[in-house]
């Protein structure tokens, strides 16, 4: 009997709630104030929101065997233009752009420049047979630069209502920040699954030389991966910046990119590519996020929430081990 | 008494004998070439001979004493070198560094760098080999690199020189460069096993020659008393007065398609020209290295041509060198790779998507196939190549070789191309698959579909081919039609080279 993939971080998921439902008080209690909802469980998937957002464009690059490591300093990259732009002085980098009047136009000129940086990784990789790894780390390190370039190395603040509630409002009484990731999950699922996008991006990953000669434009699938991840960490930026008020390109989405990865391989995701699950990914970064809240709320020592964190991922990892999974029931066949 | 002497060495791995009671015997001063294709034993052989793997039985004698290597540094040692096809050394050292990797001259541990370079010198000096050794490897080109793996060789006490396929990336030149140093070695007495698919090399260079096939040895022979049609008859395993003749229908030229003219690369395939006709099946024949598989990829854009052309006169195009596989499949052209793990199966992928992939690259990505079409494509597949599977929505893993061959067959065949390339199709694939692909091929062949068809056995390509290309040392030889299509007419080809 195969078992699905996504199966193992929903039944790890399902377990922690479990868990918490006994031992937590209060754990799926939600109420409503001021028209949203609060609670820990709202709580939970509002703070995984840019680590969502990450890894369902982490999916794709890893579904092509290639990873992205530069997520966390686009992030900051768009933070960062979304805050200058948004503050409006016209002595700044970009102040000629004038654009802060208009909501929507920064928003767009930050996704357009995190946009961007994903198609320059995905050249790199698609088009010059680059490393991901090397690729991506490019842009990982000199990413940050380039966002203290933008905010000219000092944290800028803005005062702009309406970009705020990207981070603190709430629709329908659900935290914005949810409903984007909704709303992204959606548009990716589609783009990959109305599409041939999804087989290609497959077919690239399984087996790169095959693809070639079936026709494949392999360097426009990589290319596409590349920018919707570099598109996803624009949207985690703006949101990140909206949420503080403010950009600070050296620690918006510091080490996010690591988190996304895990959530991808805790979501069922073979880094060796091929197939992918985008809702894997999704309850992949729920569950960190949720194993965090719980260790927090039952008040483990702060030194060892990490390594508590750890050891429960570890656990999920070794589950979808087929290796594992063989040597667990081969006594058993044996003894039958 | 022979410097070297293997006798009745025996090795098998599970499910294949790979050496049945294999000897062979080298002279001082002797270089005896080591022929044989596929799945000969060659490999076998010289790994067995450097310490790679160990004999089930069977002995090694080095000038009269018994040997057992236990791993090529040990054959070494006992004074049997080995330089592979693919350039082992270290590009960013020095050329001295590399002649003396492993056996610096030291003194109280640090490397002696005047005292090696002077040895590598003199190395080089003893082969007539003018290199400025503090130069990195890298500045040299691969046969310069070939020649200073041989002086490395050469320079630790080596009384036997294994070469295995030393020219497969070398031209003309080159190649002659290296024969140079081998007669040199060879007059200094060193016994020499040159392992090579090029007929003409084997010829020119070696004294003696051994051929094996299916693990066991054929014979030895003096390369001065085995006409080269022989010894393409005891490669392959027939002889030329035992082999059926097959009746073929009168040849008729009809509809030409495709004109290839002159399309070649430097080093990959000398440029070759010929014709394609509407629902011909075009052979190609030709030893293993031949060029069989470079020439279906040159058409098929895999490998971008240096020169020549192609003409598709279906769609009107003059002139044109495919330079990606996208390209060949724009003018109809289809190709089922020799090496179906590696470059044919999307492994993890289901039955039907390994079978989609083609006709869906064609549409793009924006024009998905409908679910409803998906499914009638699959199942009209599934049923036309009667492929044995429960449900199409299974990993291809799950399907047997030649199940897994039909797939990718069928990946191409929806697509309707008019020229498929078919390179090797019923390699390594049941006899019963085998057969249903070659009556496939017969019957889309009657449906005005062209197909260029390789294989290693002979008498597959003069069943299956109206007309034969035949290949040899990476050059087009001749062609062969009507009543010339069969396996003596195609094995003198290959032996003689000229039409």
């Amino acid at each position: 009997m195969k078992v699905h993939p996504i199966a193992y971080s929903v039944a790890a998921l399902a377990l922690l709630l479990l868990f918490n439902a006994f031992f937590t008080d209060g754990f799926f209690a939600i109420e409503l104030r001021d028209g949203r909802f609060y609670g820990s469980l709202v709580d939970v998937l509002n703070r995984a929101a840019p680590v969502m957002l990450l890894s369902l464009g982490m999916t794709l690059v890893i579904a092509t065997r290639g990873v992205d490591l530069s997520v966390g300093a686009v992030m900051a990259i768009a933070g960062a233009v979304a805050a200058v732009l948004a503050n409006g002085d016209p002595g700044k980098a970009l102040g000629w752009l004038q654009v802060s009047h208009s909501v929507p136009l920064v928003v767009l000129c930050a996704l357009g420049v995190a946009t961007l940086a994903g198609v320059f990784n995905g050249v790199l990789v698609g088009r010059f047979g680059v490393q991901p790894i090397v690729a991506t780390l490019i842009l990982m390190v000199a990413g940050r630069g380039v966002a203290q370039l933008v905010t000219e190395g000092q944290i800028v603040l803005f005062e702009n209502p309406s970009l705020e509630l990207l981070a603190n409002g709430s629709v329908a009484a659900v935290p914005t920040p949810v409903v984007i990731v909704a709303l992204a999950f959606v548009t990716v699922a589609v783009l990959v699954r109305k599409t041939a996008l999804g087989l290609f991006i497959e077919a690239v990953g399984s087996n790169a030389k095959a693809a070639r000669l079936a026709g494949v434009a392999s360097a426009g699938v990589v290319i596409a991966v590349y920018a919707v991840s570099g598109l996803m960490a624009g949207v985690a930026g703006v949101i990140a910046c909206a949420n503080i008020s403010a950009a600070d390109s050296g620690t918006t989405g510091l080490y996010l990119e690591l988190d996304a990865i895990l959530a991808v391989a805790v979501g069922g995701t073979s880094l060796a590519g091929g197939r992918f699950s985008l809702a894997g990914s999704l309850v992949g970064a729920v569950l960190m996020q949720a194993l965090t809240t719980t260790i927090l709320t039952r008040g483990v020592s702060p030194h060892a929430t990490l390594v508590a964190k750890a050891l429960i991922i570890v656990a999920v990892i070794l589950l979808q081990s087929p290796a594992l999974r063989a040597s667990l029931r081969a006594p058993k066949e044996q003894a039958a | 008494m022979p410097l070297l002497q293997m006798s009745g060495v025996r090795k098998a791995f599970p499910g294949v004998l790979a050496l049945d009671n294999v000897s062979l015997s080298v002279e001082r001063g002797e270089v005896r070439a080591l022929m044989g294709e596929n799945g000969a034993g060659k490999s076998t052989l010289i790994k067995v001979l450097t310490g790679v793997h160990q004999p089930d039985s069977g002995s090694i004698a080095l000038d009269g004493a018994v040997i057992r290597p236990r791993s090529p540094i040990h054959a070494q040692e006992l004074g049997v070198s080995t330089v592979y096809q693919e350039v082992n050394l270290l590009p960013n050292l020095s050329v001295a560094e590399n002649v003396c990797l492993g056996a610096e001259p030291r003194r109280f541990g640090r490397i002696q760098r005047r005292e090696m370079n002077e040895h590598a010198r003199a190395a080089m000096r003893r082969l007539d080999l003018d290199l400025n050794v503090t130069l990195p490897l890298s500045e040299y080109s691969t046969a310069v690199q070939q020649l200073v793996a041989i002086a490395r060789a050469v320079d630790r006490e080596c009384r036997v020189l294994v070469l295995d396929e030393p020219t497969s990336s070398l031209d003309k030149n080159e190649v002659e460069q290296l024969f140079s140093l081998l007669r040199h070695l060879r007059d200094q007495g060193v016994a020499v096993v040159f392992v090579t698919h090029f007929l003409d090399q084997a010829y020119s260079i070696a004294d003696s020659v051994t051929v094996l096939r299916n693990g066991r040895k054929i014979g030895d022979w003096k390369t001065t008393e085995l006409s080269k049609q022989e010894l393409v008859a005891h490669m392959l395993g027939r002889s030329l007065e035992e082999m059926p003749q097959v009746e073929h229908e009168d040849y008729v030229e009809c509809e030409p398609m495709f004109h290839v003219v002159g399309l070649g690369r430097r080093n990959v395939l000398d440029p070759a020209s010929f014709t394609i006709y509407r629902g011909e099946t075009l052979g190609l024949a030709g030893l293993l290295g031949s060029g069989r598989t470079e020439t279906m990829k040159l058409i098929f854009g895999a490998i971008a041509g240096d020169c020549g052309s192609m003409t598709v006169l279906a769609t009107g195009t003059r002139d044109i060198r495919p330079r990606s596989p996208r390209d060949a499949m724009r003018l109809g052209i289809g190709f089922c790779p020799e090496d179906r793990k590696e470059e044919a199966v999307f492994p993890g992928m289901s039955i039907a998507e390994n079978m989609l992939v083609v006709i869906q690259a064609k549409r793009g990505w924006l024009r998905p196939l409908p679910k409803r079409k998906a499914a009638a494509i699959v199942e009209e597949q599934v049923a036309k190549l009667q492929i044995r599977t429960p449900d199409s929505h299974r990993p291809i893993e799950n399907l047997s070789g030649g199940n897994q061959q039909k797939v990718v067959l069928s990946r191409w065949l929806a697509a309707q191309p008019s020229l498929l390339l078919l390179d090797e199709p019923t390699r390594g694939i049941d006899i019963g698959s085998k057969f249903e692909i070659r009556r496939l091929i017969t019957d889309l062949a009657k449906g005005g579909v062209s197909f260029l068809f390789s294989s290693s056995e002979l008498e597959e390509v003069v069943h299956t081919c109206d007309r034969v290309v035949v290949l040899r040392d990476r050059k087009m030889v001749g062609e062969l039609h009507g009543a010339d299509v069969n396996e003596k007419r195609v094995m003198e080809q290959i032996a003689k080279g000229e039409a």
